[in-house]
């Protein structure tokens, strides 16, 4: 419990001891700890900005991928209408070509009817001709009685319309 | 150990006597030297100085392979104490200084060091000390008032140096003496009130420290005393003084901060 000279030496190594503590203890230390701080704020940082990157791209992929899906529908959309241009016009062209064909076909058949009807109404003429020659017993000359001939054609055929 | 009576006496004074070398009649003589300013005590100073090399040595092998990239478990461990002490220093301490941040760390690591030396069994050392024929050993310098004042000693001549150099020597002096009661005639009732709060500064701090893990250390010399029932007494107690290690470390560590702030900003 004595004062003495301890108190002197521990005084001493004290100060050796601080003294080599401040001078390589102490600075190494802190700066690698400091050094550390640093570079984990700059790993949070440029990890922060990766993130806010990232979601910003998301954010162009999401962009671009709504305009394609626009652009997809409006492509189908013009062809669903181009389409039914098409069929509406072929069903046009359909139609009129059949109906051209069955004009014609009608045509066709009028002009076979009228020449048929044409056709009897001369052997008609003709057998009318020969049946009244025959009652007058004298030959009826056709080339005299061409004009009686044609007009009596012509009333047979007015009275007959449509009968063939 | 001990067997009864006087001999329970003689067993605690035993442990609690340092081995101490003095000058005497122009000759080294060992442990008779009562009352003579010119003695060492051999066992503090010895255990004082290997603690505070193991501080150095351990703290130096870190500092010197210090990595900024992952740290390993020694280092992570010595960065732990590093950076509490620095924040302890950021909080209390605002000016700038090379000093005070090592300081608090060597104060702080060596003293829990000295302290932790409380908690090997009392009898260990002194035991195989005996063995090899040195008579007395006590293993705890915190428990000797030589060595928490000459480290009270140092932090005080640290808070007049800094005192003087941030106020300058007039400053300091008005301090001392215009304070609490600014008046020319208050004078020497301030220059006592401030001078005793001064000088009380390293008393209280090392009389603390002291105080603290002398009486610990002769709890577990007590505690020695018992016999077999020193078993689970020896273990509570030693789980208890590990705050109280920890803790006297802490307050030593930061009261020295705090005075030496104090020094620095002025009323």
């Amino acid at each position: 419990m004595d004062i003495n000279l301890t108190l002197i030496g521990q005084t001493i190594a004290m100060i050796v001891f601080v003294w080599f503590c401040m001078k390589f203890i102490w600075p190494p230390l802190i700066r690698a700890i400091d050094d550390r701080q640093r570079q984990i704020a700059d790993g949070i940082a440029a990890g922060e900005r990766g993130q806010q990157e990232l979601a910003e791209a998301r954010n162009g992929a999401e962009q671009v991928l709504q305009e394609a899906r626009q652009k997809a529908v409006q492509v189908v959309d013009i062809a669903h209408r181009r389409s039914n241009e098409l069929i509406g016009e072929a069903k046009q062209v359909a139609v009129a070509e059949g109906e051209r064909l069955v004009t014609a076909a009608r045509a066709e058949a009028g002009n076979e009817t009228l020449r048929a009807r044409d056709g009897l109404r001369r052997e008609l003429a003709a057998l009318v001709v020969a049946g009244t020659g025959r009652l007058l017993g004298r030959e009826v000359d056709a080339k005299t009685h061409a004009a009686l001939l044609d007009e009596l054609a012509t009333e047979l055929g007015r009275q007959a319309p449509g009968n063939g | 150990m001990a067997e009864a009576g006087h001999s329970a006496g003689s067993y605690v004074a035993h442990h609690l006597q340092n081995l101490t070398v003095c000058r005497a009649d122009g000759q080294w003589v060992w442990n008779h030297c009562a009352g003579n300013f010119q003695a060492l005590n051999v066992d503090s100073m010895f255990f004082s100085i290997l603690l505070g090399l193991v501080f150095l040595t351990l703290f130096r092998r870190v500092a010197v392979r210090a990595t900024t990239g992952v740290p390993g478990r020694l280092q992570t461990a010595v960065e732990v104490i590093v950076g509490f002490v620095n924040q302890s220093v950021r909080e209390t301490f605002h000016g700038k200084s090379e000093l005070i941040a090592p300081l608090a760390l060597t104060l702080f690591v060596w003293v829990f060091l000295m302290n932790m030396m409380d908690l090997i069994p009392v009898d260990w050392l002194p035991g195989a000390a005996g063995l090899i024929g040195v008579p007395y050993l006590k293993v705890v310098p915190t428990t000797d008032v030589n060595v928490t004042f000459g480290m009270s000693i140092s932090v005080f001549i640290l808070i007049v140096f800094y005192s003087i150099k941030v106020k300058g020597l007039g400053g300091f002096t008005r301090e001392l003496t215009l304070q609490p009661f600014n008046h020319w005639l208050a004078i020497p009732f301030n220059l006592i009130l401030e001078g005793v709060s001064l000088l009380a500064k390293p008393v209280s701090l090392s009389l603390r420290l002291f105080g603290n893990l002398y009486a610990g250390e002769l709890i577990f010399i007590l505690i020695g005393l018992l016999g077999l029932w020193q078993l689970p007494l020896h273990f509570l107690w030693a789980v208890f003084h590990l705050l109280i290690v920890t803790l006297q470390a802490f307050i030593f560590m930061m009261l020295t901060i705090v005075y030496l702030s104090l020094a620095h900003e002025g009323h």
